[in-house]
């Protein structure tokens, strides 16, 4: 194999996993060193220059980076990340001070944002520094959009999610609350230099089905939810039953719970194993009581003298097939009585108010086309981002598209091609501080993953927007910091000063070190002292070490980033160096160009 | 050294027969210089006892003083042990040998302690040929007390500062070995596992006295230009003639090492699979394998490999008639058999 170019900033960005699986790339271990070192203000600036909404998402993130947690490769669970950053958020001091000056002098290019949810409000958050005048139009009277309607207060509590929203307003977004974009038409006939449209995933998935129509106690889900949110909504019947099992239904189940609901079933179609909803969000439903119910599929609602009845079902058994795939057979027929049922198997964009002769294609699902990259659709100046985009993803994802888009309409307003776009970039610095100390701690802390805290069952259901989680307590998070397994701290290699003594390969815990004679990988890793389990994982192979030619393989699958091997080396050709990844966002862009212009 | 514990990380690795990872049989973290030869001698054996599937707590380990000394306590941590004084651990291992036979006895010594203060020891306990794995870890200097040179320096190496050479001719500790019926007499490298670990394991099963002289490069006072027992000296120097490997008795010979193999068969049923790489070596001839390590010292070469072995050959046991039950086992009666038996034993010498 070819010498690993340990210099391309993607080869170590792929070794911190959890920055990898997140798709705003937030530098997770060094925000975690952060908290550990009590700096709570930046631990928060930190979050917000990638992920915009750190309190918010410390509560309701989806956490691609914890499944992905190199924690889970030795032992069961992963670092609680999604709760510390909710930890630097309620022990940050007031950030605003440190967020970027907004010129006075403007530069003379206004944007459109329709809908102020996540996406529209990252792009105002990246584009007001740069002196933009940023229009933000909502069809409600409060910003915020799904995340304010469809997440429940007992998750994302109202004042958390007012206070990061006012953030950015307070930037000078000129909002316009209760103004509802009924004509894309009319809107690009507006002064406007270019129009993001974040408008989410608004429209429920209908179930239809024999008696849907012949009862108004038949919801669907996110209009509920939002119903609810405003206050339109304020109990509901004894007996409920929630039809899917994904996190809206999960949301749905809770909060019938606390309108009035007594007896709460999530009626799912098929096995535990294939529900959509997320682990921990499943956990906490079921704490309270809620009954899942599986290998129920959906039959006919059931109306007598137009008043809901129940709903009956088919009882399903599954088997694999020869091919592997699920297959079910029906066993019998069942019926539940019910006063409510929610429907929550799904959402959709929808542009009913988008006219389809201006330029902007839709596809064959009538969604439109967007450029993966840009945002930037058919029709140069207009841009999709958050669940308008790509259907309905989650916040995280949003802000990344938001953070993408501001880029694409930055350089639209600078008449700059929108594909030329910076790359990322990577910082990398000695860690060592004397013979054996290091400026992060490399002590492996065997503890457990800490338990959230809840408020007790019975008291929390006394009022709708009592948060159920207490956050971490001092105690629980000192110990939580100390799981994370540093992996922006980088094992770098200088083969010309190895004297291949082996002591790296001996005392390296979990043996992801090898010195071996060069070849293919398919050879290669036949040689490994460990092996290799994620094929995916980076793969370090050194240059020809001076006294053999042999080289050094290392399998970043493994490494537990303990740092034994660079204390253990005699020459210091083990360094323990931080990686960091620079990201370029809407400002780094204008930076480069005036780089650029000036010379 | 390092001042953090190792993680003890056991989730995905493998487990041998008796359902023990490799980290049951680590000991404590070292203490000794980073880039330490010993330190890979010791990662060697532990992987040999794994391998072997031998209970740590079977085995006895044993040394004397000296940075080699210190290496039991860093593995094997549930095997017994004794750090015994400077050049003594021999006797030691003889005495626990005498009283319990039952247990793998490994003894871990340098070239100061076996060459120098303890040399009477060494040839001793060759001489009984006492069961015991006897590692021998040649730096060629005294790195405990900063780098004087050691009865194995070799002529003309020179100290690491200081301009001073080295006159004294060298103790070769396997040619000593095979002088004083040694039988089994190998010598590998810490920075060639693939060749120590299985000499490991076959000195291990060896039934009597097994000696692996190992070059073990001392990182601070002796890895520099003017050494012959540094890392880029040993590596250019080395000449692997005879390619050791043990076979367990259930476990079928590979195919790819038939060719030049010779095989011998301990008495359990378990083999020792000699591969030759110069076809006119003979490990079984004393006298050839004495002339063939000292041709090639001449020639600036460190000769590797199994060198000497001598499969007929009784150990201490067979030769003093002692009883199969370990002595720690018998019931006193039979132990201390009282005054009437001493009476007439001593009767029918007169």
């Amino acid at each position: 194999m070819k010498p690993t170019d340990t210099s391309d900033p993607q080869y170590y960005h792929k070794v911190v996993d959890c920055q990898w699986g997140c798709p705003a790339h937030t530098d997770v271990p060094e925000y975690i060193r952060m908290i550990a070192q009590g700096r709570y203000t930046d631990a928060y600036l930190l979050n917000r220059r990638s992920n915009v909404f750190p309190a918010i998402l410390g509560r309701v993130c989806d956490r691609p980076c914890e499944p992905v947690c190199r924690r889970v490769r030795v032992e069961e669970e992963p670092v609680a990340i999604c709760r510390l950053k909710r930890v630097a958020a309620d022990l940050a001091d007031d950030i605003r001070p440190h967020l970027p000056a907004i010129p006075a002098k403007k530069n003379g290019k206004r944007i459109a944002c329709i809908g102020a949810g996540c996406a529209s409000l990252t792009v105002a958050n990246d584009l007001l520094p740069l002196g933009y005048e940023i229009v933000m139009f909502e069809q409600f009277d409060q910003a915020g959009g799904l995340m304010r309607t469809n997440i429940p207060a007992f998750r994302l509590p109202a004042p958390v999610l007012d206070d990061e929203i006012a953030m950015i307003v307070e930037l000078g977004v000129d909002l316009r609350l209760g103004h509802r974009i009924d004509s894309m038409a009319a809107l690009l006939e507006e002064d406007f230099d270019a129009v993001f449209v974040g408008t989410g995933a608004p429209r429920g998935k209908e179930l239809n089905l024999p008696g849907r129509q012949e009862s108004d106690r038949i919801h669907i889900g996110i209009d509920w939810l939002e119903s609810v949110a405003f206050e339109h909504t304020e109990k509901i019947g004894e007996r409920v039953l929630i039809i899917g099992v994904g996190n809206t239904a999960m949301d749905c189940c809770r909060t019938a719970l606390r309108l009035g609901g007594e007896s709460v079933k999530v009626m799912a179609r098929k096995p535990r194993g294939y529900f959509k909803a997320s682990p921990w969000e499943l956990e906490d439903a079921e704490e309270e009581k809620v009954e899942i119910i599986v290998n129920h599929s959906p039959k006919a609602f059931v109306v007598d003298g137009g008043q809901l009845k129940g709903m009956t079902f088919d009882h399903l058994e599954y088997h694999m097939d020869a091919d592997g795939n699920l297959q079910s057979t029906v066993i019998d027929e069942v019926f539940l009585a019910c006063d409510d049922v929610i429907l929550a198997i799904g959402q959709e964009n929808a542009f009913p108010w988008i006219e389809r002769d201006l330029g902007i294609v839709f596809d064959e699902w009538d969604v439109p086309k967007v450029d993966k990259v840009t945002f930037e659709s058919t029709r140069q100046g207009v841009y999709f981002g958050g669940d308008s985009a790509f259907g309905p993803e989650n916040i995280i994802w949003a802000v990344e598209h938001g953070h993408q888009a501001a880029i694409s309409i930055h350089k639209h307003c600078s008449s700059e091609p929108l594909d030329k776009r910076l790359p990322h970039g990577m910082n990398l610095l000695s860690t060592k501080m004397s013979i054996h100390e290091w400026s992060f701690s490399n002590d492996y802390d065997p503890s457990n993953r800490r338990q959230m805290r809840h408020v007790e069952l019975k008291q929390r259901f006394d009022e709708l927007n009592i948060e159920v989680e207490l956050g971490f307590s001092a105690e629980q998070f000192v110990t939580e910091v100390e799981r994370c397994l540093n992996c922006d701290i980088q094992t770098e290699f200088t083969a010309k000063l190895c004297i291949e003594c082996d002591a790296c390969i001996d005392v390296c815990p979990v043996r992801c070190l090898t010195i071996t004679q060069n070849g293919d990988k398919s050879d290669l890793v036949k040689r490994l002292s460990a092996p290799v389990t994620n094929q995916d994982a980076p793969f370090y192979v050194s240059d020809a070490l001076p006294q053999t030619s042999r080289v050094m393989v290392k399998d970043e699958n493994l490494c537990v980033h303990c740092a034994l091997c660079a204390e253990r080396c005699p020459t210091g050709a083990w360094d323990m160096r931080k990686s960091e990844l620079l990201i370029p966002y809407a400002i780094d862009e204008e930076v480069a160009a005036c780089k650029r212009k000036t010379g | 050294m390092s001042f953090i514990k190792k993680p003890r990380i056991t989730k995905g690795l493998p487990q041998n027969g008796l359902g023990l990872s490799i980290v049951d049989y680590e000991g404590a973290m070292s203490t000794l210089c980073a880039g330490c030869g010993h330190d890979s001698v010791s990662a060697a054996i532990i992987q040999a006892y794994f391998e072997l599937e031998i209970e740590p707590h079977r085995v006895a380990k044993v040394s004397g003083i000296g940075c080699s000394s210190k290496t039991p306590t860093y593995f094997l941590r549930p095997a017994h042990g004794f750090n015994s004084v400077h050049g003594r651990m021999p006797s030691i291992v003889t005495g626990a040998n005498a009283a319990n036979r039952d247990l793998h006895y490994i003894g871990v010594s340098g070239d100061g302690d076996s060459l120098s203060i303890g040399l009477g020891q060494f040839c001793h306990a060759i001489r009984r040929n006492v069961n015991m794995l006897y590692v021998l870890e040649n730096n060629g200097v005294y790195g405990l007390t900063k780098g004087q040179f050691s009865a194995s320096t070799d002529v003309g190496s020179t100290a690491r500062k200081g301009g001073a050479v080295n006159q004294q001719p060298p103790i070769d500790p396997v040619l000593t070995a095979i002088n004083f019926g040694c039988t089994f007499a190998a010598r590998g490298f810490s920075g060639d596992k693939q060749n120590l670990v299985p000499l490991l394991k076959a000195a291990i099963q060896h039934p009597g006295f097994a000696l692996l002289d190992v070059i073990s490069p001392c990182v601070t006072f002796n890895d520099h230009e003017g050494s012959t027992k540094s890392y880029a000296y040993t590596r250019e120097s080395e000449r692997t003639t005879v390619y050791a490997d043990f076979v367990p008795r259930r476990e079928p010979i590979e195919t790819d090492l038939v060719q030049d193999v010779t095989t011998v068969t301990l008495h359990d049923g378990s083999r020792i699979v000699l591969r030759k790489v110069d076809d006119d070596y003979n490990p079984f001839d004393a006298n050839a394998a004495t002339a063939y390590i000292r041709d090639h010292q001449e020639q600036g070469e460190i000769v590797t490999g199994l060198l000497y072995m001598d499969e007929e050959a009784q150990d201490l046991h067979a030769m003093n008639n002692t009883p199969t039950t370990p002595l720690s086992a018998l019931e006193p009666s039979k132990l201390i058999p009282g005054a009437a038996n001493l009476a007439a034993l001593q009767k029918a010498w007169r």
